[in-house]
């Protein structure tokens, strides 16, 4: 059993509970076990940095300070955009001594920056990617697009990601489930993030430029890994429809369902019921690939 | 006893606004050795030279020290004067106040006090200073122009004309460089081909002129007026001088698909080809790398069988040409990016993203669409066009902060080229800014916007995406309310920045010129000396040195020969005697040095020999190092790490050093009772 | 009490180093007044026991400094020099004294901030570590002085 410090931040607990739930699934699988933080709080947002930039640092350093406390030397963090939060608290911190014990004072926790956030991405590559293959059962033989936002491979001084204009990672999780990423050029763009409250009508412009895209190459799904993208392209779809004049029903998955399902785990145990757009055709039309593959295997 | 005699220049304020000249003047005034001692406003006008000069012959100086600016600056000056005046120039020095002192700190008793510490440590060095003579040495009246684009042929030609042989190198199968790419040149849109390749005629047939292609440079000895170079001559598997230039072997070869590296890209030759049809020399070559005889051990020979002349050489090998010449001329030009050096426009991937260079080829009447505007993915037509400047240029996250400078005005030759054979396009150009600034650029400019109509939107393209055949480019006009614009383009020309050759570090590197953090080779003074390099002898021209337009590379090539032709005007160089010496003394000593020789193996010009001191019959009593002092240039590399310590050089001894160095420190004590 | 000011001598090449602290000059950089410039012909020509001399005539720090790696004027007096350098430190070390005080670096011709921050830098570091003595005393006790025989 491997241990792995866990950071849910507010939306695995909440609006993404489904992507929790497959990402628990999922390390159950591989043996791991995602260990929450004790006493974790919130990485500040987009509030904290646009307001004060010590309290942007402050806040995630406080979660970073107790997970070392916890003795964890890694944290995932799935939502991409705490992820982003914490990243450029633990550069910041570790890059920048003077920083370092400001920050510590304020949060009254001993802090070394020992504790490094890693992202879906990095976790899945060097813990369930090298033991995937074997586990599949079922796979994904539909076109899908791979959906990355704005802050999982970005910024690059940070993330430290090449190819951050067109990323390639998912995609490679997803062929080695068997399905068949499209090649596009919305990987990167903005889904509209936080406006979601303000602005819908906004939203509805951006999340729908990305899903005609998707359509329009013949994408069945968009495979996500941040739950603010999720939530946009699934919740938004009126906003969206209305935008684009037509009813765009291509459902929303998280990379962590994606894998589930290609193992073989019940969709019961990975939210997929918990969309705004259902996952059922694909699911239908995925069982079906199932049942050819199974009598293909019978022959 | 020395008579050592000291003059603090006040540099109008420039100095004497932070330090206070009088007082080291008069603080220099007490030190050992020195019998005189004066402040004054600007030694280096002509009333200050005379005052020193005057006081050289009046007190019988035997040295001198300026304490004044930069010796980098002005040594030369207050050597000549010295000179001038009946002492040794070498007896002179010069203590940096100025910009190691007066510029950098604040006025205060310490900035005196280091002013004058300076000074002493000069005072003590100059003490130990020896006269030294210029040597002298002959000038090889060849010059070596490496390069053969516009810049280089300038140089060559001009050089030549002076009556001076030249040796032109170029390391593709023609001369011509990118100009020959070029459809039409800004601002006069005359036909870059048809005002080029006369000059290339010009230097195939120019009687003093040694034009060698497809060759390059592989190692460079010796110094000014004494280069060695060795030349390395690709086989070009083609005999040129049986070779008529017929051209049935290109027609003939079966291998027809190799990316045209003349056509940037768009086009393709045969494995045996003459680069373009102007080329001069117009003999073609075999390109060994794609050869079916080469690839597959003898097969095919099919361009053998159909030569009338029996020009082809399969068998023919590389061959080192050794020259001797005098100065040489690097211009070796530039590059510019590919479209796969942007993630943000496809990595190069979309067909119908091209660089600046591939669309001069798309518009050139030679081009591989004999000059129609046709797109590379299908040949159509592009309706809509977008040019993007400044693709990577003054982008620090791309890693080049420079401005490319000839992209503004190619970008608007482009736009107006298109409008010019598509009528009824739309051309759209992003910019961060508009540097037009040269003689009728602007007015080029202007036409393109206000005559051809060209859309000229200020802002960056964020990301380009294809879509149904046609690429999204996505921006923003920063004029327009910040809006977010999105243009579905049939074809996007990117104007990729300029960069230096891959291979330029190592030329620099054989060359033992200096070259910059872009890898563009560096002059010797930004605006002084723009033409020379550090290394004595080795001129720059062209776009090796930083991104240039036509007409600059031009000047500067005929700035280089120019400064070749004034070293050929003399027939013996002086330079300068600062040099490393293996100590002599009498026998039976001879020397102190042991023969380690492991100066020699130190010695970056090889300039170290071995010399074997004999009885008079003829019995070897010892092997010791000699300098050769016509190739040593005076880095010292030998003489610290000589275990005997039985090498100096002359201006850097270790008396000189050391004494200034035991005068900085014994010193301060002194200061503090004044 | 007056704040210790130490002395400190920089051994320099007159390609990099020298034309850098030039530029520092030319840009009006302000730095610490407490560096003192040798100008060599290169690195490769600092004789080691030069260091040795400063320091026994009571220099506080010293730093060399020459062109960057491949930027050499004289194509290779540099790695020379990094090359006798990195032993000669050990050799300070193992001999009991003090490395902290010798600094090395590359500064271009082009690097004109970089000199004023590294003098600043080089000079509070060592008026941290206080005056140097360790080795002028060695001189009280009778030890024979560095480059005699010159």
């Amino acid at each position: 059993m491997i241990k792995v410090g866990y950071f849910p931040g507010c939306s695995l607990h909440g609006t993404a509970i489904e992507y929790e739930e497959s990402l628990r699934s999922v390390c159950a699988e591989f043996d791991i076990e995602l260990v929450e933080i004790n006493d974790w709080n919130c990485c500040g947002a987009t509030a904290a940095h646009s307001l004060n930039h010590l309290l942007s640092i402050a806040l995630p350093a406080r979660s970073l300070a107790l997970a070392e406390s916890q003795e964890f030397t890694e944290i995932l963090v799935p939502c991409a955009a705490c992820y982003s939060r914490l990243l450029s608290a633990w550069a910041d911190i570790t890059q920048d001594s003077k920083i370092r014990s400001k920050v510590s004072d304020i949060i009254e926790l001993p802090l070394l920056g020992t504790a490094k956030p890693i992202s879906i991405l990095e976790f899945i590559s060097r813990y369930i990617l090298p033991e995937l293959k074997e586990k599949i059962k079922y796979p994904i033989s539909q076109k899908v697009a791979c959906y990355y936002g704005c802050l999982l491979v970005r910024p690059p001084n940070l993330v430290h990601y090449d190819r951050y204009e067109d990323p390639l990672i998912m995609e490679e999780f997803v062929k080695v489930l068997g399905g068949k990423p499209i090649e596009w050029g919305f990987k990167t763009e903005c889904c509209g993030a936080g406006l979601s409250v303000t602005r819908t009508d906004l939203v509805g412009k951006l999340s729908g430029k990305i899903l005609e895209d998707a359509v329009l190459r013949g994408a069945e799904a968009v495979i996500v890994a941040c739950p603010m993208c999720q939530s946009n392209l699934d919740m938004r779809r009126k906003s969206i429809n209305n935008y684009l004049g037509e009813k765009v029903d291509i459902p929303v998955m998280y990379i962590t369902q994606a894998i589930g399902l290609a193992m073989g785990i019940e969709p019961r145990k990975l939210g997929t019921k918990k969309h705004f757009v259902s996952m059922d055709k694909f699911i239908g039309n995925f069982r079906l690939g199932q049942v050819e593959h199974s009598k293909a295997g019978e022959v | 006893m020395s008579r050592i005699g000291v003059f603090v220049c006040h540099c109008g304020e420039n100095i004497g606004a932070t330090v206070d000249c009088k007082k080291v003047a008069e603080l220099s005034a007490g030190l050992h050795g020195v019998v005189h001692s004066v402040d004054y406003k600007y030694m280096c006008s002509d009333p200050g030279q005379t005052m020193i000069k005057d006081a050289i012959k009046e007190k019988k100086l035997d040295g001198i020290v300026v304490a004044a600016c930069s010796p980098r600056m002005h040594e030369p000056t207050f050597r000549k004067a010295a000179q001038e005046s009946g002492l040794n120039a070498f007896l002179c020095e010069m203590a940096n106040l100025r910009e190691h002192c007066s510029w950098v700190h604040l006025k205060d008793d310490s900035t005196t006090e280091k002013a004058f510490e300076l000074i002493h440590m000069l005072v003590e060095k100059v003490k130990k200073n020896k006269p030294l003579f210029p040597i002298k040495v002959p000038v090889t009246k060849t010059a070596l122009v490496l390069g053969g684009g516009i810049a280089g042929i300038q140089s060559a030609l001009d050089i030549a004309n002076s009556g001076h042989q030249v040796i032109l190198v170029e390391k593709d199968p023609s001369i011509g460089g990118h100009m020959a790419q070029l459809s039409e040149t800004f601002p006069t849109l005359d036909c870059s081909q048809c005002i080029l390749t006369p000059r290339m005629v010009e230097v195939a047939q120019h009687p003093n002129i040694k034009l060698i292609t497809y060759a390059e440079l592989e190692a460079v000895e010796g110094f000014v007026g004494n280069f060695k170079v060795k030349i390395r001559q690709k086989a070009k598997s083609v005999d040129e001088k049986i070779c008529n230039g017929c051209g049935d072997c290109t027609t003939k070869c079966p291998i027809k698909k190799i990316p045209d590296e003349f056509n940037a890209g768009m086009g393709y030759r045969a494995a045996i080809y003459v680069p373009f049809p102007q080329a001069v020399p117009n003999k073609p070559v075999i390109d060994r790398a794609h050869c079916t005889w080469y690839l597959k051990g003898g097969k095919c020979g099919l361009c053998e069988k159909v030569c009338p002349t029996g020009a082809i050489n399969y068998q023919q090998e590389d061959e080192i040409l050794t020259f001797e010449v005098g100065a040489i001329v690097a211009a070796t030009g530039f590059d510019i990016k590919g479209t796969d050096f942007f993630p943000e426009y496809g990595y190069g991937k979309y067909k119908n993203v091209i660089n600046g260079l591939q669309f001069e080829r798309l518009a050139s009447a030679s081009g591989p669409t004999l000059g129609e505007m046709k797109r590379p993915s299908d040949g159509k037509t592009p309706e809509t066009i977008v040019f993007i400047a400044c693709a990577g240029s003054r982008d620090s996250a791309k890693g080049i902060d420079y401005c490319s400078k000839i992209c503004c005005m190619y970008t608007a030759k482009h736009a107006m080229l298109y409008k010019h054979k598509v009528h009824s396009g739309k051309a759209y150009v992003f910019y961060m800014d508009i540097r037009a600034g040269g003689k009728n650029y602007e007015e080029f400019v202007r036409r393109a916007i206000e005559e051809d109509d060209v859309s000229y939107v200020r802002g960056r393209v964020s990301k380009i995406y294809e879509r149904n055949g046609k690429l999204i480019v996505k921006g923003v006009d920063t004029l327009l309310n910040s809006m977010p614009m999105e243009i579905e383009a049939d074809m996007v020309v990117l104007a990729t920045a300029v960069v230096a050759n891959h291979d330029s570090e190592q030329i620099a590197q054989k060359m033992h010129i200096s070259y910059d953090a872009y890898h563009f080779f560096a002059e010797a003074h930004p605006k002084l000396k723009p033409v020379e390099t550090n290394t004595a002898g080795i001129m720059l021209a062209g776009a090796c040195q930083a991104p240039k337009d036509i007409p600059e590379s031009v000047s500067q090539g005929s700035g280089a020969a120019s400064k070749v032709s004034c070293l050929f005007s003399q027939d013996v160089l002086t330079r300068e005697p600062l040099i490393a010496e293996v100590n002599r003394s009498a026998p039976p000593l001879y020397s102190t040095c042991v023969g380690c020789f492991l100066c020699q193996s130190v010695c970056p010009y090889m300039a170290i020999e071995t010399e074997e001191i004999r009885m008079r019959d003829g019995s070897l009593i010892k092997e010791v190092a000699r300098i050769n002092p016509g190739l040593c240039q005076g880095c010292g590399t030998c003489v610290a790490l000589c275990r005997s310590k039985s090498i100096d050089i002359h201006g850097y001894t270790h008396q000189q050093i050391f004494s200034e160095v035991v005068a900085l420190f014994n010193r301060r004590e002194e200061y503090e009772t004044v | 009490m007056k704040q210790f000011e130490p002395k400190i001598i920089a051994f320099v090449c007159n390609w990099c180093t020298y034309a850098g602290a030039d530029l520092a000059g030319t840009s009006r950089l302000k730095y610490a007044p407490n560096v003192r410039i040798v100008r060599f012909p290169c690195t490769g020509r600092i004789d080691y026991q030069l260091i040795l001399k400063a320091f026994e005539n009571g220099a506080d720090g010293i730093i060399v400094s020459g062109c960057h790696p491949n930027d050499c004027h004289y194509t290779s007096g540099n790695f020379y020099a990094r090359r006798r350098w990195i032993v000669f430190k050990s050799l300070i070390d193992f001999m009991g004294f003090d490395n902290r005080r010798m600094y090395f670096s590359w500064i271009s011709a082009a690097e004109g901030a970089k000199f004023a921050s590294f003098i600043n830098e080089v000079t509070d570091s060592i008026r941290k570590l206080g005056p140097y003595t360790d080795y002028s005393n060695l001189r009280k006790i009778g030890v024979g002085s560095i480059g005699e025989e010159l």
